[in-house]
């Protein structure tokens, strides 16, 4: 049994979880202390040494990431926070920022230290009004006591943070459509390279790391590489926030080291709801392939999460029992998926369209025949061939959920119509009303 | 045909366009290139108008230097940005797939009927603009509604009628996880063009979702011999390397073996 590692955790449950006061009590900002009396060099080798690897979902090691910037040139160079948290399933960095915005801030300091940088961006999603007046606060509460602002804790160190509020957009979180939109344009994705390491924010070297990725940089500094280390897998190490939601007894956050097993969750979870079976779920959001029970005891490590042919993403585990009709499932986060794309590249914007007009005819019971086959070959022509991920994120649900569920498309196809009953899946009783064809069109309206 | 004259320059009156104009230099200092204060500009004419107005874009252009057409541009990018007047209270239903199956179709749809508006569209009273809205980072309290941009976890169709009659009749309407009480549109919109209203202090710091896992651990630093030493306090710390940790565990993943040393870092990148 993998236990439950509370780390980023630690504080939420304390009286005034956010203020700066608490997590100083708690052992806060002991690794910035700690960072100040290092070299910049010696603390991006020690993250490199963690074996830290970006949390938002691509997964790529942090210290690397950082070590990729250019030699010192005598201008600027920035540390741009994503907290643009939008992929379905992954509430894992909007609870922390809310209960415990200084672990992020305190991160931002020695990673910005690190990289050379004297003014950091958090770019936070504008629909989360509560954690953007906590984040605000809490480089006010930063501020205040020195730990932002001119000579950091005497060491010379000049550190400004801004907090800037996005606008609904979920192309926001791929880093440099971020920071198109940080620059104040449309957020449309970059051609890469130049990577945000040469080229970022006003083209000068960024590094865009996600909220959880950052916050884990203090307690690898304060309680050493060996610590981090220690929990994990050789390849995946460290801590990380697994976010349970859908038919479990009880969904939420639970922090555990990288590689724990959904099976050891649901232990932890109570469950599913009821005690129904698990028909299927996303490792890490719904841009990861779906998985069913037969992947229970997969690792949640990225490694192997990738061979069992999914992605651990940002490990948003939306369980679903067999209640619920996967061509719905799948019908509506490509809703989403055709209502986000930023309309950039021809596959995506295109793609995305006709795929949500033919998941939306086989759910009203007007599919055809060749319908299957025609989603798996508009998949292939997205898949690879779009600008950025999304289009990619796109196919995940509807060619996993085929390979597993094909008979469910063929069912809706030849009944003429869904055999689930919508109400069932909901977590109350009620009476579905009558739909008109044209009231799903309002899912996923409006588009960019 | 002849082409109206078209005016360039915002109309708003002098007393209006002075704290404007405070407000955007304001903004515009918080950025190495003001052109990266747009978003927040745009918020902020929102929270004068209640929507991005002809005037507001054309003073947002003026404030930057650029085209009307350029801010529009970016003005119908983003979904918060609203092109007629909006509600006192956006009230959005998470119809992304997590919240649907659990109830969120169900939801908007008791709204719907109640208020006789669909999608995007604003009661004859302009107290709601009702709105399906994608995933808000809270699957673990769905179905989730939002009441401009705060949290209303764990609802049901009852309880999000109850919060839209609430909001009709002016009552102070108290979200699960935000401030004290939901303010209106305009408001929330001057929030979020970086001017804070000073109620960051006011709720709770976490739900109990968000805690789940916590409350776990503590009950196992606890209980469990050898399991993570629980302090006097109460608090438990991860004690990585000690018997019965992650990293006593027998390789038994890709990452151990060799299969998992073929993948490169990052090779499964989104």
């Amino acid at each position: 049994m993998t236990d439950l590692v509370p780390v980023l955790t630690d504080t939420w449950d304390s009286p005034r979880s956010w203020r700066l006061s608490t997590y100083e009590k708690h052992g806060g900002y002991a690794g910035l202390k700690k960072a100040l009396r290092m070299s910049p060099g010696d603390l991006v080798q020690a993250v490199k040494d963690s074996g830290l690897r970006g949390r938002g979902g691509a997964g790529f090691p942090a210290g690397m990431k950082w070590g990729f910037l250019p030699p010192d040139d005598g201008g600027p160079r920035y540390l741009v926070v994503n907290a643009d948290e939008s992929e379905p399933g992954t509430c894992k960095d909007i609870p922390l920022m809310m209960a415990s915005p200084q672990h992020l801030i305190e991160g931002v300091i020695i990673t910005s230290y690190a990289i050379g940088c004297n003014h950091a961006f958090i770019y936070v999603r504008g629909e989360v009004l509560h954690v953007y007046r906590r984040l605000l606060e809490a480089v006010a509460e930063a501020r205040r006591v020195g730990y932002l602002g001119t000579d950091i804790l005497g060491s010379g160190f000049d550190l400004e943070v801004t907090v800037h509020a996005g606008a609904g957009a979920y192309i926001c979180g791929e880093e440099t459509a971020l920071l198109d939109s940080l620059e104040g344009l449309r957020g449309q994705p970059r051609l890469k390279p130049p990577f945000p390491a040469v080229a970022g924010l006003y083209a000068r070297p960024t590094v865009v790391n996600n909220v959880e990725t950052v916050a884990s940089v203090p307690g690898i500094v304060a309680n050493g590489v060996d610590w981090f280390t220690g929990m994990g897998t050789e390849k995946s190490t460290g801590h990380g926030l697994f976010s349970l939601s859908g038919h479990v007894t009880r969904p939420g956050q639970y922090e555990a080291p990288l590689g724990i097993t959904l099976r050891e969750l649901l232990e932890q979870a109570g469950g599913m709801r009821g005690g129904k079976p698990l028909k299927f779920w996303t490792p890490g959001g719904s841009s990861t392939p779906l998985f069913t029970a037969e992947h229970l005891d997969t690792p949640l490590d990225y490694e192997s999460v990738g061979a069992a042919g999914s992605m651990l993403g940002t490990r948003a585990l939306q369980l679903f029992d067999d209640t619920v009709c996967v061509v719905r499932a799948v019908s509506r986060w490509t809703d989403f998926y055709a209502h986000e794309s930023c309309g950039k590249c021809t596959p995506c914007r295109e793609g995305t369209y006709w795929l949500k007009q033919i998941l939306h005819r086989i759910e009203e019971g007007q599919g055809q025949d060749q319908d299957i086959d025609l989603l798996l070959d508009l998949c292939d022509n997205i898949l690879g061939r779009s600008f950025c991920a999304l289009g990619d994120g796109a196919t995940s649900p509807i060619t996993s959920s085929i390979q597993y569920f094909r008979e469910e498309y063929q069912a809706h196809i030849d009944g003429h119509g869904c055999p689930f009953d919508p109400s069932a899946s909901a977590l109350f009783p009620y009476t579905p009303k009558t739909r008109t064809p044209g009231a799903l069109a309002g899912a996923g309206a409006g588009g960019h | 045909m002849t082409a109206e004259p078209v005016e360039t320059r915002a109309s708003y009156d002098g007393e209006t366009l002075a704290s404007l104009r405070a407000d955007a230099a304001e903004i515009m200092a918080r950025y190495p290139d003001p052109r990266s204060g747009l978003l927040p500009m745009l918020h902020l004419v929102q929270s004068v108008d209640g929507y991005v107005s002809r005037d507001g874009i054309l003073f947002c252009a003026e404030q930057l230097g650029i085209t009307a057409a350029e801010v529009s541009a970016v003005a119908t990018f983003y979904t918060q940005y609203k092109r007629k007047p909006n509600g006192k209270y956006t009230v959005g239903v998470c119809t992304n797939t997590l919240c649907a199956v659990m109830g969120g179709d169900a939801i908007f749809d008791e709204l719907s009927e109640r208020l006789g508006v669909g999608h995007d569209e604003t009661t004859e009273d302009g107290a709601i603009t009702l709105e399906r809205v994608e995933c808000n980072a809270a699957c673990d309290y769905a179905p989730v509604m939002m009441v401009n941009w705060e949290f209303f976890d764990n609802q049901t169709p009852e309880s999000a009628a109850e919060v839209t009659e609430r909001l009709r009749a002016g009552e102070d309407v108290a979200p699960t996880r935000g401030a004290d009480s939901v303010c209106s549109f305009k408001e929330m919109s001057r929030i979020l063009a970086g001017f804070p209203d000073g109620r960051a202090h006011e709720g709770v710091g976490a739900g109990e979702p968000s805690l789940a896992g916590l409350r776990i651990a503590r009950e196992q630093g606890l209980q469990e011999p050898g399991g993570p030493e629980a302090p006097e306090d109460g608090r438990s710390r991860p004690r990585p390397g000690e018997p019965g940790s992650s990293a006593e565990r027998k390789p038994a993943t890709p990452a151990d073996t060799e299969l998992g040393k073929d993948k490169k870092p990052g090779e499964e990148a989104r």
